[in-house]
């Protein structure tokens, strides 16, 4: 429970942490929220030589309309999120879900940039910003890019962000009125992360499924996709059970789900089948 | 004593939480004399290991290292090894255990060196530069892999991984059984379980060299015991060793032992001549504090065709782990006379092995012994019950004891009072039992997938430890009373001195309240002293539910030892005879003649000064008493959870909780509601949540609170309590322990209940903790199987 030394730095300005981020060494790590980080540093699981706190960036912190889509901060906190009446109205899945992480301690210190550079499979945020197919903003010494959620979990705790990049904006788009979301979270303990968690968006137009977008967290090495599961719910009747059932009876297929203390691989496949055909019909009412 | 009661049975906010809660008690962390040594133990990673070198050097030349020391560096420094105070046969195998191993590991946290520096993070830091070279062996963790043939020895030269068998038999049990229309056998697993008091554990100790004394803090539960022991084990006169338990962060059991760390303390203290402090990391708990529980038993009803009991098997096997802790091989011992529970019977028998295996040691846990006895006989009871066609409280009402005064059992105790139908019934009533049968039945009717299930536990359990003479006969190391020491001052202000040692029970609230009403006295004019050897020289400490009714019945008798004093002085300066005086509320009068009198305060002053004393009185008002009680106490109740399980997941909720407790007189309501709570929920983490678990390799996995599952106020229900009050026949206070009932009570309720939701669906066990995943799977072979 105590860290190895590390030397410790306050950016003052998003440049600032970027320079500081740039000099600070091969094992230079950010610190927003520090809920992942400080763990696993007290555990000595991660040993970085040098902090770059970017906590105080409240430049970072904002949630807006851009376009047609919603803007977030990557410093924005998960209890920000809960309660922005922004997402709530134009993007409620990230609100709820939001509201789902840790306990409230945690909901006020973590930030969804961290959640998400942090590249945990078991965080709920992303796989969310999967179904959601929200777009990621990225800076760097170089300037700033975009990369889709798709292509930004690589492996466990590993994403396409740099070593000294800095994620500053996550873009979700607004959700149409024809669309029915929500994430459930199936955890041991409020505070835990989930063993398996489900986040669905389903688009209906005159009694059928247009189009259903599942997230699962904790499903494999990185957050995925029910990809057979939302090809089968395309075009079905909202209210034909059956299908909706068979739809998600795939929604592990081709999934890789870990085995640890929590539960086993095959009980995490049940339990998505689970999950998925209650998140569906959740998203329907 | 005609005292009127203003305190006791009210309800007396505690008077320890003011300074708890505003941040001014002081815990053994924040002591820190000038010149402190901060110790960081180096572990093995290894479950089991011959240990060939042990290289400080390194570490020697970090920042800020003073010392640092391998085993055989230290070995001069012990006059014996490590204390264990309960060999429970003559052939008990008892390996030698040193503070830091010399030449071999066998658990993985086990110690094999010492670093010590100027500040904490140093001496952490310099302990990762340590190194070692193992040799590692195979290891074995789980009971019956030990037992195995060719499995790994965990201490080669006793030639088994048996420890020792232990057994108790009452009536003819052979014939019993042959002769019964019904015998229900049944196997239950408890898991071993990690204790978690909310402050870790830590020790100081200041020596001063000259005169070759120490005084140490420790986190413990028993400093009387520490200085003992810890005396023989550094070979430092017992005299010149103070041990001081400051305000500690509760036990649950765990601090309930002499540990490496504080031997350690004291012979750093010792060869360096400074201050050293040891505080554990949350994760070194985990490794280097002791388990809880781990046990596998077998249970064994015989019983008539209409459901009556008539005879008890049991054998158990206990995990005991790698060595033997303060009262490691006593702890099944601790519940072997209570496999029958609250029922009848004419024919009993148990037997048990310790077994060792390659994991942290494993000791006393809230409950010790009576938790695992009360879930084997409360489950089987239950399953008894569907063998004959009884539902689960008709079964019970059946075998109940009758209610009465000094019962005997099947076990071969005497239970000091009994009434066990009454608070099941009154449990009953609160939980609206029909009301919730008809849901369930409804709910089992449409194939709902949220299920009902109601689990009944109508516990009883032995605590108040113990007789002297009973813990001799069990070839225990010490005895079982305590001490208290009433001191009225020349003020009138009033000092007790226990012997018992709080570490978050209340005790200075309680005690106040004793005192206050049998002196008639206001109670914020008690202090009451404790957990220092020095102030309180005389005491058996805290532990099995003891505190109020051995050390809360020596201040009864103390109080009244005062009064007696109080009451001759008194008459002197009246000049009356003491038989002419009457006692109350504090007042010493003349009979018939109110108006007449002296209060205690006054007669405090007057034997202080020693003026004026009755011929042949000693001055000063105190007196001491030391109280070695003739019986056990026998709380109980009865539990009855409601579950909601669901069928597709198998997580399971609980949707009710109602406890119905009896613990003869209550003292104060607060802190026994308060008891209670606790109680319960470790009891329904042990029957949902929690399970530490080693891999192959003899690492544990669930070190952290990351994944050792310790339930929050979230994850519980709000509980429904009331309660009966049938005085206790043991002590003249009626009084009885609550500090492990609902431990005891709770997981058999909750795990009935599981089974109770499942049972139409086939399942007809589910082991603990029942995760969501084991529910889950008990119903799809149970899918796959059919019933039963």
């Amino acid at each position: 429970m105590i860290p190895t030394p590390f030397d410790y730095e306050v950016a003052t300005s998003l440049e600032h942490a970027v320079s500081l981020l740039a000099g600070g060494g091969e094992e230079a790590k950010l610190l927003a929220g520090g809920h992942s980080l400080l763990p696993l540093m007290k555990l000595r699981l991660a040993r970085p030589t040098a902090l770059v706190d970017i906590g105080g960036l409240d430049e970072l912190r904002e949630v807006r309309e851009q376009g047609e889509a919603i803007a977030i901060g990557a410093l924005s906190r998960h209890h920000d999120l809960e309660r922005s009446e922004l997402l709530r109205e134009a993007c409620p899945l990230l609100a709820h879900a939001a509201g789902q992480i840790g306990d409230p301690q945690v909901r006020h210190r973590g930030t969804i940039g961290g959640s998400i550079a942090h590249g945990d499979p078991a965080s709920d945020l992303p796989a969310v910003l999967l179904a959601l197919d929200a777009e990621l903003v990225i800076r760097g010494g170089d300037g700033e890019r975009r990369i889709a959620a798709a292509d930004f979990f690589l492996r466990p705790f590993e994403t396409a962000l740099e070593p000294h990049e800095i994620l500053i904006e996550v873009r979700v788009p607004r959700l149409r009125e024809t669309c029915g979301s929500t994430y459930l979270k199936f955890g041991r303990r409020a505070q835990d992360w989930a063993i398996v968690g489900v986040a669905a968006v389903v688009e209906r137009t005159d009694g059928r499924i247009e189009r259903a977008a599942i997230g699962l967290t904790n499903m494999g090495p990185t957050p995925v996709r029910a990809a057979a599961t939302e090809a089968s719910l395309s075009g079905i009747e909202t209210v034909d059970e059956s299908a909706i059932s068979a739809a998600a009876s795939r929604a592990a297929d081709g999934a890789e789900p870990p085995f640890d203390t929590y539960a086993t691989a095959e009980y995490r496949a049940a339990l998505a089948e689970v999950l998925v055909r209650r998140a569906v019909r959740a998203a329907l009412v | 004593m005609a005292t009127a009661e203003r305190y006791v049975g009210g309800g007396v906010l505690r008077k320890e939480d003011p300074k708890l809660l505003t941040g001014e008690a002081t815990f053994v962390e924040s002591i820190t004399p000038p010149g402190t040594l901060y110790l960081s133990v180096v572990r093995s990673p290894h479950a089991s290991a011959r240990v060939r070198n042990v290289d400080v050097a390194a570490a020697l030349e970090a920042p800020g290292v003073v010392a640092a020391f391998n085993g055989q560096d230290l070995a001069e420094e012990w006059a014996a090894a490590l204390p264990m105070a309960w060999p429970v046969t003559e052939d008990i195998k008892h390996p030698d255990h040193w503070p830091v191993a010399k030449d071999s590991v066998c658990f993985a946290g086990d110690g094999v060196a010492v670093v010590l520096a100027t500040n904490r993070n140093a001496a952490k830091d310099a302990a990762d530069l340590v190194e070692v070279e193992y040799e590692v062996r195979e290891s074995v963790t789980a009971i019956e892999d030990a037992l195995a043939d060719g499995a790994p020895l965990v201490h080669e030269a006793f030639g088994s991984n048996e420890c020792y068998t232990w057994a108790l038999a009452n009536g003819d049990v052979e014939a019993t059984f042959a002769g019964a229309d019904v015998v229900v056998r049944e196997r239950y697993v408890h898991p071993r379980l990690v204790p978690n008091a909310m402050e870790p554990r830590a020790v100081v100790v200041q020596p001063v060299a000259s005169a070759g004394e120490f005084t140490m803090w420790s986190t413990t539960q028993v400093p009387h015991v520490a200085r003992v022991t810890l005396a023989l084990t550094l070979g430092i006169p017992e005299s010149k060793l103070r041990v001081i338990a400051p305000d500690v962060g509760g036990g649950f059991g765990s601090k309930l032992n002499v540990y490496a760390e504080e031997a350690l303390c004291l012979a750093l203290a010792r060869r360096l001549g400074r201050p050293v402090k040891w505080v554990a990391e949350r994760s070194e708990d985990y490794l280097a504090t002791i388990h809880g529980r781990d046990l596998i038993q077998d249970i064994e009803l015989a019983a008539t065709a209409g459901g009556t009991i008539l005879g008890y098997r049991v054998r158990l096997l206990a995990n005991m782990g790698a060595y033997l802790q303060l009262v490691t091989p006593g702890i099944p011992l601790l519940g072997a006379f209570v496999y029958c529970g609250s029922y009848g019977g004419q024919a009993y028998s148990l037997e048990c092995t310790g077994v060792f295996t390659n994991t942290t040691p494993t000791d006393a846990y809230r409950g010790a012994g009576r938790p695992e006895a009360t879930y084997a006989i409360e489950r089987a009871i239950d399953t008894l019950g569907r063998e004959v066609g009884l539902d689960p409280v008709e079964v019970r009402r059946r075998n109940f004891l009758p209610a009465g005064d000094n019962v005997p059992s099947p076990g071969g105790l005497v239970y000091d009072s009994t009434d066990y139908a009454g608070t099941l019934q009154r449990a009953l009533d609160l939980l609206d039992h029909d009301e919730v049968r008809a849901e369930q039945a409804a709910r089992r009717e449409s194939g709902d997938t949220r299920q009902i299930g109601i689990g009944f536990s109508s516990y009883m359990e032995m605590c108040g430890l113990a007789p002297s003479q009973v813990l001799a006969s069990l070839n225990y190391g010490a005895g079982g009373w305590d001490a208290a020491t009433v001191r009225l001052l020349p003020t009138g202000k009033v000092e007790v001195v226990t012997g018992s040692s709080p570490h978050g029970q209340g005790h200075v609230t309680s005690w106040s309240q004793i005192t206050a009403d049998a002196l008639g006295v206001p109670i914020d004019d008690v202090s009451v002293l404790h957990g220092d050897t020095a102030v309180a020289p005389l005491g058996m400490d805290t532990y099995g539910s003891r505190s109020l009714s051995v050390g809360g019945v020596a201040l009864h008798l103390a109080c009244g030892r005062v009064i007696d004093k109080a009451q001759k002085i008194a008459a002197h300066l009246l000049e009356v005879a003491p038989d002419d005086l009457e006692f109350e509320s504090g007042a010493f009068s003349v009979k018939g003649v109110p108006d007449r009198s002296k209060m205690i305060q006054e007669t405090a002053f007057a034997a202080w000064t020693a003026h004026s004393l009755p011929e042949g009185e000693e001055p000063g008002l105190e007196a001491t008493y030391v109280y070695d009680p003739p019986n056990f106490t026998f709380p109980f109740g009865t539990h009855i959870c409601v579950v909601e399980v669901d069928t597709e997941t198998g997580a399971v909720d609980i949707a009710r909780y109602v406890a119905v407790d009896d613990c003869g007189h209550v003292i104060n309501p607060q802190i026994v509601d308060g008891q209670i709570h606790g109680g319960i929920a470790q009891g329904i983490a042990a029957a949902l949540f929690e399970e530490a678990i080693y891999d192959d390799t003899g690492t544990l996995q669930t070190s952290s609170m990351m994944n050792y599952l310790v339930p929050s106020a979230a994850e519980l229900p709000s509980f429904e309590l009331d309660r009966t009050v049938t005085p206790s026949t043991t002590n003249e206070m009626g009084v009885k322990g609550i500090g492990e009932a609902g431990t005891i009570a709770a997981a058999p309720a909750v795990i009935n209940a599981v089974v109770d939701a499942l049972w139409h669906l086939g399942v007809r066990d589910v082991g603990m903790p029942a995760t969501p995943e084991r529910v889950w799977r008990a119903i799809q072979e149970a899918e796959r199987g059919g019933s039963r």
